[in-house]
């Protein structure tokens, strides 16, 4: 089976995810990636082990753009494939319709060449399916799979399509910050509503740079305007599988925990020993956390971490 | 302007579902099921149009077995004006759900169709999408916020990098997030009320449509268990617990 690959680019740049999800098109066949935005991207893009060739295309953001430049490529693939990620999940249905495809997306796992999980559900349950369709629409969760190597050469063609889209892009309000990459991170601090406002949602954010850690957040947290809509995690927000989450005063709603369910550590810092994340967490802490966090984040500070 | 919004009956968002043991599905007799809630935000968007009086019409469309009557009502106390309930007892894809969209679109041509952007039962977020392609029609999906500028959309969506605008002609497919608006809950007259506006069943079968399954599901599992660790008593002890598996990570 033949993949082509749509890269995922954040600002322009190549995203950690894209050798995730290229780690998990390379299990059905030889991946063409497909590039489109900068140059500089399309030539880090090569260097992805498993990468047979990079088509690199002018830049798109928007779903029926994006949409179309796939289709024109579709008919020499079996799998056309992307990552879950807001832009994957605004084209890939897209194209599966215009291919007259049923998609399988935000697959966890691949159980053979046309055999997919999938959470549904909120991840309370998995959906094992067989997809016998002749062309497959697929995106993967990055999180679910181990990035590839890199030191690959792929060459690179360059596709001269004109893209056109009847949208228009008005502006891009992005939250900047130098901390890591929510989704591919791998320790991650969340913090949830009891923070109480945006100044005390800092101490989790300081307890995450001691950790070298990315930042994450309930709704409740981002609706009440203490960390931006980014930082989400859940069934609405990011799905993160880091080594090690610590959650600082989050209930653990199931649509919290639906974003969580592939951490491999949980902590958990709660008032409540009653509280449903206390519940599924290998270590808890009962206490307050404006109490705890700050004596937490300095004796780590002291402990001279290897990061 | 006409919008049609969307609607879908699923199990409600509270309910913690179980994996029937057979492993055919989730349990969803006897559970008590709602409108999801991202179509309520379509719904209170629609809604909120007609009181701005950019909309004469709103008209919702729910594809299901007869009770997703229910979730139409709803969204007729809400504000909306007319129903229409596509009545199969199938369990479709998504697929064969947009194309009888598309078929109903053709039928009403709505100015604006609103979704939300996903189900929280099959979590596929789809459907919107796959509608935009099959009616040639731009999309705008997980807005936030949707400004009418004359023949235009504007619409800022929540993607993994913040936020962003767009602008998309109309006629165009918008699907909800959760931030667009605070729907609202019908005072009982409005409920009262709703049970004498148009609700027009069909059954699928006469709308043309293949609705046959693409893919085979094998099984329904349930997630691998999490059960409570240890609980730790000290700060001191929570960071050395910390330090010893940080400073174990392999760099990646
Ligand atoms: C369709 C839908 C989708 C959703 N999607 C998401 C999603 O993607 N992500 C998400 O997170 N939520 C989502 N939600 C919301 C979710 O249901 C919960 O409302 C939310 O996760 C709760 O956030 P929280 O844990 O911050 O707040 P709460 O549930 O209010 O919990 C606060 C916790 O803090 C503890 N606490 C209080 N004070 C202190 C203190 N001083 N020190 C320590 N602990 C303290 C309390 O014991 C409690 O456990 C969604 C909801 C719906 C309906
Ligand atoms: N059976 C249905 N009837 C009406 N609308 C639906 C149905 N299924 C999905 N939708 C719409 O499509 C949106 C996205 O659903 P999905 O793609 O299944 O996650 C929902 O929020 C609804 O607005």
């Amino acid at each position: 089976m033949s993949v082509l690959l749509l890269a995922e680019l954040d600002n322009g740049a190549l995203s950690a995810s894209t050798a995730r999800v290229a780690a998990a098109a390379a299990q059905l066949g030889p991946v063409d990636l497909l590039v489109a935005g900068p140059r500089a991207a399309a030539d880090q893009a090569a260097t992805i082990a498993g990468i047979a060739k990079v088509i690199h295309a002018k830049e798109a953001v928007l779903a029926d753009g994006l949409a179309t430049l796939l289709a024109g490529l579709a008919e020499a693939y079996t799998v056309i494939a992307a990552a879950a990620s807001t832009t994957g999940k605004d084209v890939m249905p897209r194209l599966a319709a215009k291919l007259d495809v049923q998609p399988v997306t935000d697959i966890v796992a691949i159980e053979g060449a046309t055999r997919f999980v999938r959470p549904i559900y909120a991840g309370n349950a998995l959906e094992t399916v067989t997809d016998l369709q002749a062309k497959h629409v697929l995106t993967f969760r990055p999180s679910a799979f181990r990035p590839a190597a890199s030191g690959n050469a792929a060459p690179i063609e360059a596709l001269d399509a004109d893209i056109v889209s009847a949208a228009r892009f008005i502006a891009a309000h992005r939250t900047e910050s130098d901390i890591p990459d929510l989704s591919t991170a791998q320790i991650v601090v969340g913090g949830g509503v009891s923070v109480g406002s945006a100044e005390g949602f800092k101490l989790v954010e300081a307890l995450g740079r001691t950790l070298g850690a990315a930042i994450g957040a309930t709704r409740a947290a981002v609706d009440a305007g203490y960390a931006p809509n980014d930082w989400q995690v859940g069934q609405t927000g990011k799905i993160i599988a880091p080594d090690l989450y610590i959650a600082v005063g989050i209930s653990g709603a199931l649509q919290h925990l639906a974003g969580i369910q592939g951490a491999k550590k949980i902590i958990a810092i709660n008032t409540d020993a009653e509280a449903p994340i206390v519940k599924i967490a290998d270590v808890a802490l009962i206490g307050d956390l404006f109490d705890i966090l700050p004596k937490l984040t300095a004796e780590l500070e002291k402990s001279g971490l290897k990061r | 302007m006409k919008i049609l919004v969307a609607v879908k009956r699923v199990v409600d968002h509270n309910v913690r579902i179980r994996v029937r043991p057979d492993g055919t599905g989730v349990e969803t007799t006897g559970v008590r099921m709602s409108m999801n809630p991202f179509c309520k935000h379509a719904v209170e968007a629609a809604v909120q149009m007609a009181e701005a009086g950019h909309t004469e019409e709103v008209v919702i469309v729910s594809i299901g077995p007869k009770p997703a009557n229910d979730v139409i009502l709803t969204a007729l106390a809400m504000g909306a004006h007319r129903g229409v309930l596509i009545e199969t007892d199938q369990a479709l894809e998504t697929l064969a759900i947009a194309k009888l969209l598309a078929k109903v679109v053709d039928e009403e041509k709505p100015d604006l169709v609103l979704l939300g952007k996903q189900a929280v039962d099959d979590d596929s977020n789809h459907v919107g999408q796959m509608l935009a392609a099959l009616t040639d029609r731009p999309q705008a999906t997980f807005a936030s916020a949707i400004k009418l500028a004359g023949d235009e959309l504007e619409v800022t969506r929540e993607v993994d990098s913040g936020r962003e605008t767009i602008a998309i002609p109309l006629p165009a497919i918008v699907t909800a997030d959760l931030r667009l608006n605070t729907p609202r809950n019908a005072a009982l007259p409005m409920v009262m009320k709703a049970r004498a506006k148009p609700l027009a069943i069909r059954p699928a079968s006469e709308l043309g449509v293949d609705l046959a399954p693409r893919l085979k599901v094998e099984k329904v599992s349930p997630p691998a268990e999490r059960s409570a660790g240890r609980a730790v008593n000290s700060v001191a002890e929570l960071a050395a617990i910390i330090a010893d598996d940080v400073n174990a990570m392999e760099a990646i």
